[in-house]
């Protein structure tokens, strides 16, 4: 479990990248530098049923549930992607699953992804977004109903 | 018109003087994250020059009238206008009448009028069509949709290593069975300029008609359709200079004669009964409903601008671009340039070991440099050569070395940092 807040690590991200100011290219680098750190996922779950259609590149992501909370690998062919994925999962991953589904991801905003990655790519956060609420909702239905 | 290209600075006797040009196209004039623009995405499209702009705007200013109807002042001055283009696009590509210029929506647009009409009046069942191995997915996919319409087959022209077409295997394909062949005149992801004039000599002997797909080829090498023979050839103005959302069909006289309309409306009718309609002449019978007027006019101003750089000087440009970023490219250490035939235009398609082309594109985009990603619609092409895409800096007349330096300096700064 996560011992830190969803908004708490958002708070630490903003104060990241409010370092790196308004270059691109200085944001560009960090984001692939992020995505050279996280931890690559096995071969054998970069399979089409983890990947995250909505996409330009391909992104894989698994969930399981530990307690309540939702421990989540993911990996991109891509660095950018892969960055920008890593920033997802340290905010969410090991995080209560009710904490998850009522999450507002306001850090992406503030570090201001969606110039970033443009509105073409920005669809493929949001579907990546929307994956990781959707695990975390079934979990919980699933946790309730053996209750 | 208010710009007068004499006023500019544009060339010398045998050289384009890219400092010059890009002071007539105002969207190079930005910086983007700061930096100023470098425009390498030209083989998607390329920039405006301002007078095709004004053009644009003048006719909706002054003479925004629908045409070929009308019998008012505006609309004899739009009609003369849009007419004008066609002669023009006409002599551009020296065709014998203004009869055989289609005026379309694009490219992919020609290619299905094409693919629709000549397909439904001439491919029947156990028919060969044949493309090549390098073709775009708009010199693909309609080709496929007729030849399962039709019960027709579709056969691909393989490529060597470098790029090439194998012209052998192209001449094995050939047969009495084979009604069409329609390949790419320069390849939007290789550069390869395809040897088209011994493609139709080959084709034109087993009977088979022809079609070019010049969308790559129109801003650079000189085309003569007469003295090239081809039954058809297809461009946009796009990617010429001109306005989006306008394409030309160039279609020898007799075959569109026989063809059966693509689109039925106003404007290819000359009478219409709830019995039976007869059509109108060409080109009109291929031109349903209103046209993107406006655009078809700044299309005019396109060509003439190309006119005035002759495209001697415009392929001499590039020529030197190319060979200079080819060198500077292979310094970077992992780089790949994908598409090496001796004959090609400038286009360089490359991938660097380890990092994917979506990252290069968008750290370029971050210091300001434009290109392409991808598979460039040519998955085809990509699967043959065993990769997901490539990145693709294409070149146009407003580009220089220096914006190549920059290039090559920005793609060593994202190795090194990857390579950390």
């Amino acid at each position: 479990m996560s011992e830190k807040s969803i908004n708490q690590i958002q708070d630490e991200i903003i104060e990241e990248f409010s370092i790196l100011g308004n270059d691109m290219e200085s944001i560009i680098f960090y984001i692939m530098e992020l995505g050279n750190k996280l931890d690559p996922l096995d071969d054998k779950y970069k399979v089409d049923s983890n990947l995250i259609k909505g996409c330009q590149s391909k992104v894989w992501l698994t969930a399981d549930v530990e307690d309540h909370t939702l421990i989540m690998k993911a990996d991109s062919n891509t660095d950018i992607t892969r960055g920008l994925i890593s920033l997802l999962i340290r905010t969410l991953s090991g995080q209560q699953l009710d904490d998850i589904i009522k999450s507002d991801l306001y850090f992406i905003e503030k570090i201001g992804m969606h110039k970033v990655i443009g509105s073409q790519r920005s669809n493929g956060l949001a579907a990546m977004i929307k994956q990781i609420k959707l695990y975390a909702l079934a979990y919980k239905t699933k946790l309730e109903s053996l209750s | 018109m208010s710009v007068k290209t004499s006023n500019y600075n544009i060339s010398t006797k045998d050289e384009l003087i890219p400092d010059g040009i890009r002071r007539l196209f105002p969207a190079l004039h930005q910086k983007i994250n700061g930096k100023p623009l470098i425009y390498f995405d030209n083989a998607a499209t390329t920039q405006k020059p301002i007078q095709v702009i004004d053009a644009i705007e003048q006719y909706y200013k002054n003479y925004n009238a629908n045409i070929h109807r009308g019998v008012h002042t505006l609309a004899d001055k739009a009609t003369d206008s849009f007419e004008q283009t066609r002669s023009n696009i006409r002599s551009f590509i020296n065709a014998s009448s203004d009869e055989e210029i289609i005026l379309t929506y694009g490219t992919t647009d020609s290619i299905n009028l094409v693919s629709q009409s000549f397909g439904k009046k001439f491919i029947k069942e156990g028919d060969d069509i044949i493309i090549s191995a390098m073709e775009h997915h708009s010199n693909i996919v309609p080709w496929q949709m007729v030849c399962e319409e039709r019960g027709a087959n579709l056969r691909i022209i393989p490529i060597t290593d470098n790029g090439e077409l194998i012209f052998e295997e192209f001449e094995n394909l050939l047969s009495h069975k084979t009604k069409l062949v329609s390949v790419v005149h320069v390849s939007n992801s290789l550069g390869t300029i395809n040897p088209i004039d011994q493609i139709i000599k080959k084709a034109h002997l087993v009977g088979a008609k022809v079609m070019i797909d010049g969308a790559q080829a129109a801003a650079h090498l000189p085309i003569d359709v007469q003295e090239l023979d081809c039954d058809f050839y297809a461009f946009s103005s796009h990617k010429m200079f001109g306005p989006t959302g306008v394409g030309v069909l160039f279609g020898k006289k007799e075959i569109l004669n026989e063809m059966p309309p693509y689109r039925g409306g106003g404007e290819m009718i000359s009478q219409v009964t709830f019995e039976k309609t007869l059509y109108n002449n060409l080109p009109f019978k291929f031109e349903a409903g209103t046209p993107n007027i406006a655009d078809v006019i700044g299309l005019k101003f396109a060509t003439d601008f190309i006119c005035e750089l002759t495209k001697k000087r415009i392929l001499n440009h590039e020529k030197f671009l190319l060979a200079y970023a080819q060198k500077m490219l292979g310094e970077i250490e992992g780089l790949r340039i994908i598409g090496n035939a001796q004959k090609k235009l400038g286009v360089v398609s490359f991938i660097i070991e380890d990092i994917h082309s979506f990252d290069i594109g968008v750290m370029l985009d971050a210091g300001g440099i434009a290109i392409r990603t991808g598979h460039h619609c040519t998955q085809p092409l990509m699967n043959r050569f065993g990769i997901e895409g490539t990145a693709r800096a294409s070149f146009s007349v407003y580009n220089t070395y220096q914006e190549i330096d920059t290039l090559v300096e920005s793609l060593k700064k994202i190795v090194k940092i990857k390579r950390k």
